[in-house]
């Protein structure tokens, strides 16, 4: 059975990490979480990111969250992705497979899928 | 919407929305109903902005924030002959106690119920979006009950965030414990 140990586990454990907030991230991942993009499928794609983020150990540079309806509703589930210094990265039409193949390629290899991008769709 | 837990998540983003310091999502099925009841603190609305939110077409024209989460919810209800009711009081008219509570009540037995789906989902979700929010979750089935109170958690957790990855795996694998115990 899940014990509150565990979770008192968890707090002794970030105590000496200096970052506890996680949002401080380099790299933000933004999932278009409005009613287009939840009855798209956004729910498993938003869990796909903060699972493999989370697996990879990019906490602390990579920050997940969630936003309202990015204005393309038809490419829904879209997932935007802020790096400084770089230009904005729109991924549509994604599934929890995409999902983790971009937190792999991209926000773990540094570079961006092509193919699963809004300008590879209307270019 | 596939699932009523992804209506569950869309209707709960409004009480964010709202500003809502203190989120309760409570489900109470009985053999013949599933009862859904979203109560939040938040900035509430006015008589005339709840009478709307009821109608897409209209609202859309005239209000933002107000789209199609009420109504695919009342869709939802009443295609199964239940129905929806949705009662708030307002910021300006009463800023010690304001806030809007959705009821909604689903026949289960009915051909056209959507299925309840992955509501652990939702709640790990609402809680990672939004983990500064307390969030009360209580889904009572079976003469048993599955809780979840994030005000417990945070006394625990101290500063460590509810986003944090640790944190919401746990999170899940409470609730799916939770559930196997009451089903």
């Amino acid at each position: 059975m899940k014990s509150l140990a565990e979770l008192a586990a968890i707090r002794e454990k970030m105590k000496d990490k200096v970052v506890l907030r996680e949002g401080s991230g380099e790299i933000r991942v933004v999932v278009g979480m409005a009613t287009c993009g939840i009855a798209a499928g956004a729910r498993p794609v938003l869990n796909a990111f903060v699972e493999e983020v989370g697996k990879a150990g990019l906490a602390d540079k990579v920050t997940v969250s969630q936003t309202g309806c990015i204005g393309v509703c038809q490419y829904e589930p879209v997932v935007e992705i802020f790096e400084a210094d770089k230009e904005k990265v729109t991924y549509i039409k994604m599934t929890p497979e995409k999902a983790a193949e971009v937190v792999e390629k991209h926000l773990k290899g540094g570079k961006a899928i092509q193919e699963y991008t809004i300008s590879n769709a209307i270019s | 919407m596939k699932e009523l837990s992804l209506n569950i998540l869309d209707i709960a983003k409004n009480s964010v929305k709202a500003k809502a310091e203190n989120i309760l999502i409570e489900l109470t099925e009985t053999d013949e109903t599933l009862t859904l009841t979203i109560r939040d603190d938040g900035c509430g609305m006015s008589e005339e902005t709840v009478q709307n939110v009821m109608n897409p077409f209209y609202t859309t024209r005239t209000t933002r924030n107000v789209g199609m989460g009420i109504p695919l919810l009342k869709l939802a209800a009443e295609q199964t002959g239940g129905n929806i009711r949705i009662t708030s009081v307002c910021e300006k008219d009463s800023p010690e106690n304001h806030g809007t509570t959705v009821t909604a009540v689903f026949f289960k037995n009915h051909l056209d119920f959507t299925p309840l789906g992955d509501v652990i989902s939702t709640v790990t979700v609402l809680i990672q979006g939004s983990p500064d929010i307390d969030w009360q979750f209580v889904h009572r089935l079976n003469g048993d009950s599955v809780e979840l109170n994030t005000k417990e958690l945070r006394e625990i957790l101290g500063d460590v965030p509810l986003d944090n990855y640790e944190v919401i795996k746990w999170i899940e694998d409470f609730l799916k414990e939770a559930y196997e115990s009451v089903s």
